[in-house]
């Protein structure tokens, strides 16, 4: 199962640190928002796409990521025509198709990984607000860990069901799923508690937080 | 939070995942693809409350953030979430939250009509309230046609509300151990 859209490279936007990019993501979206200027959409757009050939994601790449969306801005810029003109029509189209082309350049330059190892490292700075970094990682680590087990259950139940004649109820499947889940998640924290897991220890010093 | 509250966390954010997996469904009658992911939130809070429920789908909302292909479609990624229907995901963690509260101030236990009024309100109109303002602002378009383009997926919700309320019935039978706030 593939769990990322990450594409392999070596190029300066790789080696740039995740928060850097997620920071420039944020930023360009809040300025192409605030700021609804043709002339500004279309040079961003224009930059957007010279950063991914620049970086050698070439027009194949480009033309993946914007033919899923095409719909979509198909759809937007023509209500955009028939309300204003089409100037402003263009002005939107641009815009969302370089913060969408931008969103997918830091996704494809960005090993899952290391964007949440830089998330775990962010998190520090909850530590005021009661957040355990540790706690937060081992919830991300359990949840990529259960995508994979949940689809081998579910195809287990299904076979199930089959035999039954019910694999088309989603009832019939989901509840068995869920079930099983549930006891599965009993047993992996009494593991996870019997191997001595104890992330709350040096919060609950700094925060005064008591543990059952 | 202890272990056990963690794993669920975990739990139901995988399986917010999982439901996307499914094929969706297409409505003859209106011509609108309705996906099993919108039950993530729903399930999530009905069966083990607002903190972990609300926290779940957080998580979930981190992992497509992070690039993880797990939208309804195998879609991923920042890009999505600035995208047309990038309120919808945005307002389920707080949508998990609100029925979670809501169960629970019931105990786990509010009966039919009160099951149905809680997924209507948190699960319909409070994601209809953060996603349909979110079209209009990504898309450009006023309100009302943002809220006329969406309105075709409210009977799939609907029955999605059904589907989920038999669902938590029989699981809080099967596995009785949930409704002790465990």
């Amino acid at each position: 199962m593939i769990l990322s859209d990450y594409l392999p490279g070596t190029g300066l936007l790789w080696r740039l640190p995740p928060g850097i990019k997620l920071l420039a993501l944020a930023a360009l979206g809040t300025l192409l928002l605030a700021v609804p200027l043709l002339d500004l959409a279309a040079i961003t757009f224009v930059a957007v796409i010279a950063l991914y050939l620049g970086s050698g994601l070439g027009w194949r790449v480009i033309w993946g990521i914007l033919r899923p969306m095409l719909l979509i801005l198909a759809i937007v810029a023509g209500a955009q025509w028939w309300l204003f003109d089409a100037l402003s029509a263009l002005m939107v189209a641009l815009r969302l198709a370089a913060l969408l082309l931008f969103a997918s350049l830091v996704t494809l330059t960005t090993r899952a990984s290391d964007m949440i190892a830089a998330l775990e490292r962010a998190l520090f700075w909850l530590r005021p607000l009661r957040v355990n970094p540790a706690k937060v990682s081992l919830a991300l680590s359990l949840a990529l860990r259960f995508i994979p087990v949940l689809g081998s259950i579910t195809a287990e139940v299904r076979e199930a069901q089959r035999a039954r004649g019910l694999e088309r109820s989603v009832i019939a499947t989901a509840v068995p799923v869920i079930v099983r889940l549930l006891k599965m998640a009993d047993d992996i924290a009494d593991a996870i508690e019997a191997r001595g897991y104890d992330p709350g220890n040096e919060t609950s010093r700094s925060t005064g937080e008591t543990r059952p | 939070m202890t272990t056990r509250e963690i794993v669920h966390i975990a739990l139901f954010a995988a399986l917010t995942a999982a439901l996307g997996l499914f094929p969706p469904l297409t409505l003859p009658a209106v011509g609108v693809a309705i996906t099993a992911q919108s039950m993530g939130p729903m399930l999530a809070g009905a069966l083990v409350g607002a903190k972990r429920g609300g926290l779940a789908l957080a998580l979930f909302y981190v992992l497509v953030a992070v690039g993880m292909p797990l939208l309804a479609g195998g879609r991923g990624g920042m890009g999505v979430l600035l995208g047309a229907s990038g309120g919808f995901v945005l307002a389920w963690p707080l949508a998990a939250f609100a029925i979670g509260w809501a169960y629970q101030r019931a105990r786990f236990n509010p009966g039919l009509p009160g099951e149905v009024a809680i997924l209507v309100i948190f699960g319909i109109g409070l994601v209809y309230l953060i996603g349909v303002p979110w079209i209009s602002a990504v898309a450009g378009l006023s309100l009302w046609q943002a809220l006329v383009g969406s309105i075709g997926f409210i009977p799939g919700d609907l029955v999605k509300i059904a589907v989920v309320i038999a669902i938590t019935r029989t699981v809080r039978r099967a596995y009785p151990a949930l409704s002790q706030g465990r």
